[in-house]
């Protein structure tokens, strides 16, 4: 591992009904991006728990990405509405125990936005790539892994 | 005005509550502990000074006593916790009677602790005088001194970088024995099962590990933004003495600023994170 280039492991949660149909849609117009992104789909960006961001740095993550459907947009109304509050005291929690804005994305992708969908997950790899491996947070897990 | 005892005699003769929670004398000197007075002959238990200390608001949620008529000693930092129960519909207003006190500040008095401070969260106290409550009391005693010592330490983490922040929790939360004591006293963590009990799937680690420390740490602290009220209660039960005020303190801090928000002040207001606005600030979005 260590003499290889460190390739970053994004973790995507997405929203059925935008985000993951506009990566569908880069997909089906051929739209080249990273693949460092790996993709969990959800119902409504309502759905994500914060414990799902924790649980992600706890598998290994190296960045993290919540992505749904823009304001006003929701499938179900107002789920967006409810995660962007969430989200606004989540991320300063994070970011006072030390996992910064360099770790944890937002972002709103719309069906339509398979374009928008390459450039943010090509800006968030290569923001984490520079960064390196969240080894803080791996550094936590050290009790569990038997071969460091 | 009257002294907690006639009022609590008053309280049992006009039936205006089936038991009341208040402060006894401890065993030791320096400290009272709670109790609940349930008729005529055990109100002579009851006192109030700088030592009544602890959040009784806490014992509002409990499975017995939910649906009586119950009667409360509160300070107002606990008021605000029993406004906050309210705004949540928790506990119902003509259910509790609250004998509120008006406090010029509290103090720990036993070994290990100076009792000629205050405690730390009557430096910032904004409800000396109680904002909700059916009767008044007053607690006899001086003002003390105190410096508040954790809002410099909370701008100083605010100024560190994300490496060293990490690494002062990491450091703190490594001494996490994961009884939940924070959890238990919580007047506000009254969901009967809480997610750090669900094994299926288990989502925080059940062993104090690092890794399940930091977990539980941040979702008790997710779990309490913009309804902590700021009682300290966890820090003070704490056995690891684990700053979690620092945590408490800093969401507060940031329900205030982003959302001018401030838990437990009006049970008719909608509670933060229940509600939203279309124009909530989105400048992190991409």
């Amino acid at each position: 591992m260590s003499d290889s280039k460190f390739e970053p492991k994004i973790m995507a949660f997405v929203c059925n009904w935008c985000t993951y149909t506009g990566a569908d849609l880069a997909g089906t117009s051929r739209m080249k991006y990273q693949s460092n992104v790996r993709m969990i789909r959800v119902p409504c960006t309502g759905r994500i728990d914060p414990m799902f961001i924790i649980k992600a740095f706890e598998s290994g993550a190296d960045g993290v990405l919540v992505s749904g459907c823009h304001p006003g947009d929701c499938h179900y109304t107002a789920g967006n509405f409810h995660a962007r509050r969430r989200w606004i005291l989540f991320r300063q929690l994070l970011k006072f125990v030390g996992i910064d804005d360099d770790r944890v994305f937002f972002s709103w992708v719309s069906a339509s936005e398979g374009k928008k969908w390459v450039d943010v997950i090509n800006e968030i790899t290569d923001t984490v790539r520079t960064k390196g491996p969240f080894v803080n947070y791996q550094n936590l897990n050290k009790e569990f892994t038997l071969n460091g | 005005m009257a002294d907690i005892i006639s009022i609590a005699k008053s309280i049992f003769e006009n039936q205006k509550a089936e038991m009341i929670i208040g402060y006894a004398k401890a065993t030791k000197e320096g400290r009272t502990r709670p109790v609940v007075v349930r008729t005529l002959d055990e109100v002579k238990e009851l006192v109030l000074n700088s030592f009544c200390l602890n959040n009784l608001s806490t014992y509002l949620t409990r499975k017995e006593n939910k649906g009586k008529r119950v009667a409360i000693v509160a300070k107002g930092c606990d008021i605000k916790a029993i406004v906050q129960l309210i705004a949540e519909n928790q506990i119902r207003r003509e259910n509790v009677y609250v004998v509120g006190v008006k406090c010029s500040g509290v103090r720990r008095g036993f070994e290990g602790h100076d009792s000629t401070k205050i405690a730390e969260k009557c430096i910032t106290c904004n409800v000396k005088t109680p904002h909700l409550f059916d009767e008044l009391v007053e607690m006899k005693g001086e003002e003390l001194p105190g410096t508040d010592e954790k809002a410099e330490s909370i701008v100083k983490l605010e100024q560190m970088t994300a490496n060293e922040r990490f690494a002062y929790w990491e450091e703190q939360f490594e001494r996490c024995i994961k009884c939940y004591a924070c959890r238990q006293i919580c007047p506000l963590c009254y969901c009967e099962r809480c997610i750090a009990d669900k094994s299926m799937p288990r989502w925080i680690e059940t062993s104090p590990t690092k890794r399940g420390n930091f977990a539980w740490n941040i979702v008790r602290a997710f779990h309490l933004s913009g309804r902590c009220i700021g009682c300290n209660e966890c820090e003070r039960v704490c056995p690891a003495g684990i700053p979690l005020s620092l945590i408490n303190r800093k969401m507060a801090k940031v329900a205030k600023s982003e959302f001018g928000y401030e838990s437990g002040m009006d049970p008719n207001a909608p509670t933060l994170i229940g509600t939203y606005d279309v124009k909530d600030k989105e400048d992190f979005i991409r």
